[in-house]
């Protein structure tokens, strides 16, 4: 999908207060003349703020860190992270990389459609979800996986996408992490390996050995000193 | 210092060279789309794959440093491979439209797939398609051809220090755009497109013009500002279709500025191609004889003091020396090459070139301008003082406008009395720079602020031996050159002011204006203007004689740049209908009014030049001039100095003729952006 500016622009842009601050920290964190390396930190910050990354705010945070516009767009455009337009309260982030296919993803992309009514990259009329579809999201030991905002809720199928959608239309906040009872990457049911304790090595018997050793040593010393016959 | 071998051949070079350049320097050439001497390496083409031995892939030779006892092979099946692997990727998204391109002919790409390319794509899927980008009335994109070098986006951050180009997206979403396609506002833009090393960036004026091969070159010299940076007239019959730079390192490397590159067109608009007397108020067409007898009846027997003599900005030294002569033999002392009233002192010349030369300024350490924007003025000198900014350790101070020179400077202040009143004091800079521009010398108080600029220069040690870091910035390609040949007021005679007051007043009665178009020209009341030049301008406007001149790529001239650098620039075209060379003018004219001149030829005018100056002997360099006191010292009126160039786009008649300069001026001085065109315009 091309990534470029939203046709419709809110006019300005400025931080917060707490934003505000955080970004002074986040400046701060570099020596004098090279603020330019929190841009992308900033940008982030712009998007927790507004929800997507305003035409308003690449200016502003260029303003800030003092460099050219185009250098800030092409960093927001860059990094498919960044929304370049207005998404949903909840961002539903579906992961369709090999790993996540191969453990069903199409089904749960589907199962996200249909509960929504809306196609990639769309956003429901009342503005609560928004759908889109993610390259790797790094969690392929419990794919398939789908990035809810901040949140991975791990090993979905279609069922569990439908019902985490139903959970969030409640209002509720469903808990992240595996959806199946998996412990974190842990595997599912009792483990079926190392499940005893090993044998406990056996224990040696080093003067018997010694023993033995220094009588092969003598005998062959008095083989070597008899006589030739 | 690293020893290597390439392509069999031993060679030793300094540490950090890369190996493309290690192979220049053997003589093997190496192809290359993105890496370019002047800019920074970027590393994304791949086109510059080498055979490095015990290297277990091919290395791109471009961002490579040399080491210890490389073997290096440029031409190996294994290199040659790589690059033609490359050159296919290259073509997979590169459309087919070299018939249509203004590139053809002279394209990278075309020629680099002569030798890597395959004879047939193996790629049948759909090429990308990209939209076309808007960057300003000079340059015509067409984004499909682009093939990402990123060069023009390391141009306009990096040379022209104007940071509006940029890559958005990745992958195969890559464009290169300026921020919300706005024009590139540079005076240096017009050189992406020579950077450009396929047809994605054209120039916009020239599009669909001509193709390389049928154009005429002609080496010749830019005179749209005084920094005489060398052109390639490209002309096609009688038209001038394109000018390019030329490589000269002590002027402009491999830049031209947008006001000398695209004013070309000016060259076909508002020509004066025949002679014209005024008769009952309106100019009439007239023959030559018909207007040098007009001359010679209100000239014949007037006084030489009634008689005065103006140059313009473009005037070749050769028709300004048989100017002064004509003059001379007229008894008139009332000569001028300042048109604009700068004090330059014309006795001493390290008091109006710019000693530190344009090569020097990388040698400075510290830089003070004074009443100048070199930016507007000089676009490409502004380049290299980017350039020597770039280095660090060079803290530049500006007297006058705080305009965007590209780089940071301390302003202190725009009044030149305070800052000559309290000057800084001096630093600790070895090297230290001045540049006094025409915002401060053609004030009123000129020979004041130049005496105090000498002082000041002095103060600070910039003149010293092995070294002179006072400079004067010229505006006008023909100043030093009129300076040389002293076309300045004799004893008693009366500079531009004295000739503007004189012909209100009726003191001076004949005024000849030699491509004079700068002046005020409603000051010249009810003098006879006789106006020599080749448009339709202001000084035309107002003569009541027109003769038709050549423009300076019509005629073999001599120019002097701000440095004081002596450069020959040659004829391109003829001019047009009956306009003349302007010096065989003068010699004509001067037969009529009995006085004729003592030469019949160029050769023989070069020859009385030379031995009446012999600063001229010098072709291309620049001749150390001695340092004199010079300057009137005296009182420095308070109040701001102002470049005189608010509008970089029309300052000469060429430039105000031409219809690029037009667009320009509308879209980078008025503000107004034409209406957006689509991606299927045209």
């Amino acid at each position: 999908m091309k990534r470029a500016l939203h046709p419709e622009q809110p006019a300005t842009f400025s931080f917060s207060t707490e934003m505000k601050a955080r970004a002074d920290r986040i400046i701060a964190k570099y020596p004098k003349g090279r603020q330019q390396s929190a841009v992308i930190p900033l940008l982030d910050l712009a998007q927790r703020q507004e929800g997507w990354v305003t035409k308003p705010a690449i200016e502003h945070i260029a303003a800030i860190l003092d460099m050219a516009s185009i250098r800030v767009l092409e960093v927001a455009t860059f990094y498919t992270m960044f929304n370049l337009s207005p998404v949903g309260k909840y961002n539903l982030q579906v992961c369709t990389s090999l790993p996540c296919m191969l453990r069903g993803s199409e089904e749960v992309l589907r199962a996200c459609k249909d509960r929504l009514g809306i196609g990639l990259g769309g956003t429901t009329p009342d503005g609560q979800f928004s759908l889109h579809e993610v390259e790797c999201a790094g969690a392929c030991v419990n794919a398939p996986v789908i990035a809810i905002n901040d949140d991975y809720y791990e090993d979905v199928d279609g069922a569990g996408a439908w019902k985490l959608i139903e959970a969030l239309k409640r209002g509720d906040k469903p808990t992240p992490g595996p959806t199946n009872g998996r412990d974190a990457s842990a595997p599912i049911g009792p483990p079926l390996t190392l499940t005893d304790l090993p044998a406990p090595p056996a224990v040696q018997d080093f003067a018997a050995a010694k023993a033995a050793f220094e009588k092969a040593k003598a005998e062959a010393a008095a083989k070597a000193a008899a006589p030739k016959t | 210092m690293p020893k290597l071998t390439i392509d069999g051949i031993q060679v030793e070079v300094a540490p950090n060279t890369t190996i493309l350049q290690a192979a220049e320097i053997v003589g093997s050439e190496v192809p290359r789309f993105c890496y370019h001497d002047r800019l920074s390496i970027a590393g994304n083409c791949r086109m510059c794959l080498v055979d490095v031995e015990k290297s277990p892939k091919p290395v791109a030779s471009c961002a490579m440093p040399v080491a210890e006892g490389m073997v290096v092979h440029t031409k190996s099946a294994r290199a040659n491979k790589a690059r033609a692997g490359v050159m296919e990727f290259l073509l997979i998204n590169h459309p087919l439209d070299c018939p249509i391109c203004d590139q053809g002919g002279e394209c990278d790409l075309q020629d680099q797939a002569m030798a890597y390319g395959f004879d047939r794509g193996r790629f049948h899927e759909n090429k990308r398609a990209v939209p076309d980008k808007y960057m300003g009335p000079l340059v015509e994109t067409s984004m499909n051809r682009c093939i990402h070098c990123t060069r023009c986006v390391r141009f306009a951050t990096e040379i022209a220090g104007v940071p509006s180009l940029g890559a958005t997206g990745r992958g195969e979403d890559m464009e290169i755009t300026t921020y919300l396609e706005q024009a590139l506002a540079s005076e240096l833009s017009g050189n992406v497109v020579d950077l450009c090393p396929v047809g994605a960036l054209t120039s916009k004026p020239y599009a669909f013009n001509a193709r390389p091969w049928e154009l005429r070159k002609t080496e010749s010299i830019d005179v749209l500002d005084a920094v005489g940076t060398n052109v390639r007239i490209d002309s096609r019959g009688r038209e001038v279709m394109r000018v390019l730079p030329r490589i000269n390192e002590d002027i402009n490397e491999e830049w031209l500025a947008d006001k000398s590159r695209h004013a070309c067109d000016g060259l076909r608009y508002q020509r004066l191609d025949r002679p014209y007397v005024r008769i009952a108020g309106k100019l009439q067409p007239a023959t030559w004889q018909e207007a040098f007898d007009a001359i010679a009846g209100r000239v014949m027997n007037l006084n030489g003091d009634k008689i005065a003599a103006i140059a313009g900005d473009m005037a070749d030294v050769e028709s300004m020396f048989a100017l002064k002569a004509l003059m001379t033999a007229l008894g008139s002392r009332n000569l001028d090459c300042r048109q604009d009233g700068a004090a330059l002192d014309a006795n001493v010349r390290a008091s109006y070139i710019f000693n530190t030369t344009i090569a020097g300024i990388e040698q400075a350490d510290a830089l003070y301008i004074i009443g100048s924007n070199p930016r507007k003025e000089a676009p490409i000198l502004n380049a290299r003082i980017r350039k020597r900014s770039l280095k660090g350790n060079f803290p530049i101070s500006v007297v006058g406008d705080q305009a965007d020179l590209t780089y940071k400077y301390t302003s202190l202040g725009t009044d030149v009395a305070a800052f000559f009143q309290t000057p800084p004091a001096p630093t600790q800079a070895k090297n230290p720079m001045v540049i006094v521009g025409m915002g401060a010398l053609a004030r009123p108080d000129g020979a004041a602020i130049l005496a105090a600029a000498r002082s000041f220069a002095e103060a600070i040690g910039a003149v010293k031996d092995g070294w002179n870091g006072f400079n004067v910035l010229h505006t006008a390609a023909a100043r030093v050159g009129g300076l040389d040949v002293g076309l300045v007021p004799g004893i008693g005679g009366r500079d531009t002011r004295g000739i503007l007051d004189g012909a209100s007043k009726g003191e001076i009665e004949v005024v000849y204006l030699l491509g004079a178009d700068e002046i005020d020209t409603a000051k010249l009341g009810k003098a006879f203007v006789i106006y020599q030049g080749h448009h339709g301008d202001r000084g035309a406007h107002r003569a009541d004689i027109v003769l038709p001149g050549a423009a300076y790529t019509e005629k073999d001239g001599i120019y002097v740049n701000t440095e004081g650098r002596v450069q020959r620039a040659n004829r391109a075209v003829f001019p047009p209908g009956e306009a003349r060379e302007d010096w065989t003018i003068i010699r004509a004219l001067s037969a009529t009014l009995n006085r004729t001149l003592p030469f019949d030829s160029l050769a023989q005018l070069r020859a009385r030049l030379v031995a009446a100056h012999p600063v001229f002997t010098d072709l291309d360099t620049v001749v150390k001039a001695e340092w004199k006191t010079f300057g009137t010292a005296g009182a420095i009126a308070a109040g701001p100095v102002k470049s005189p160039i608010d509008n970089y786009y029309m300052t000469d008649p060429i430039s105000r003729a031409s219809r690029t300069m037009a667009q320009c001026t509308e879209e980078f001085v008025n503000g107004k952006t034409p209406a957006q065109k689509t991606g299927t315009h045209g």
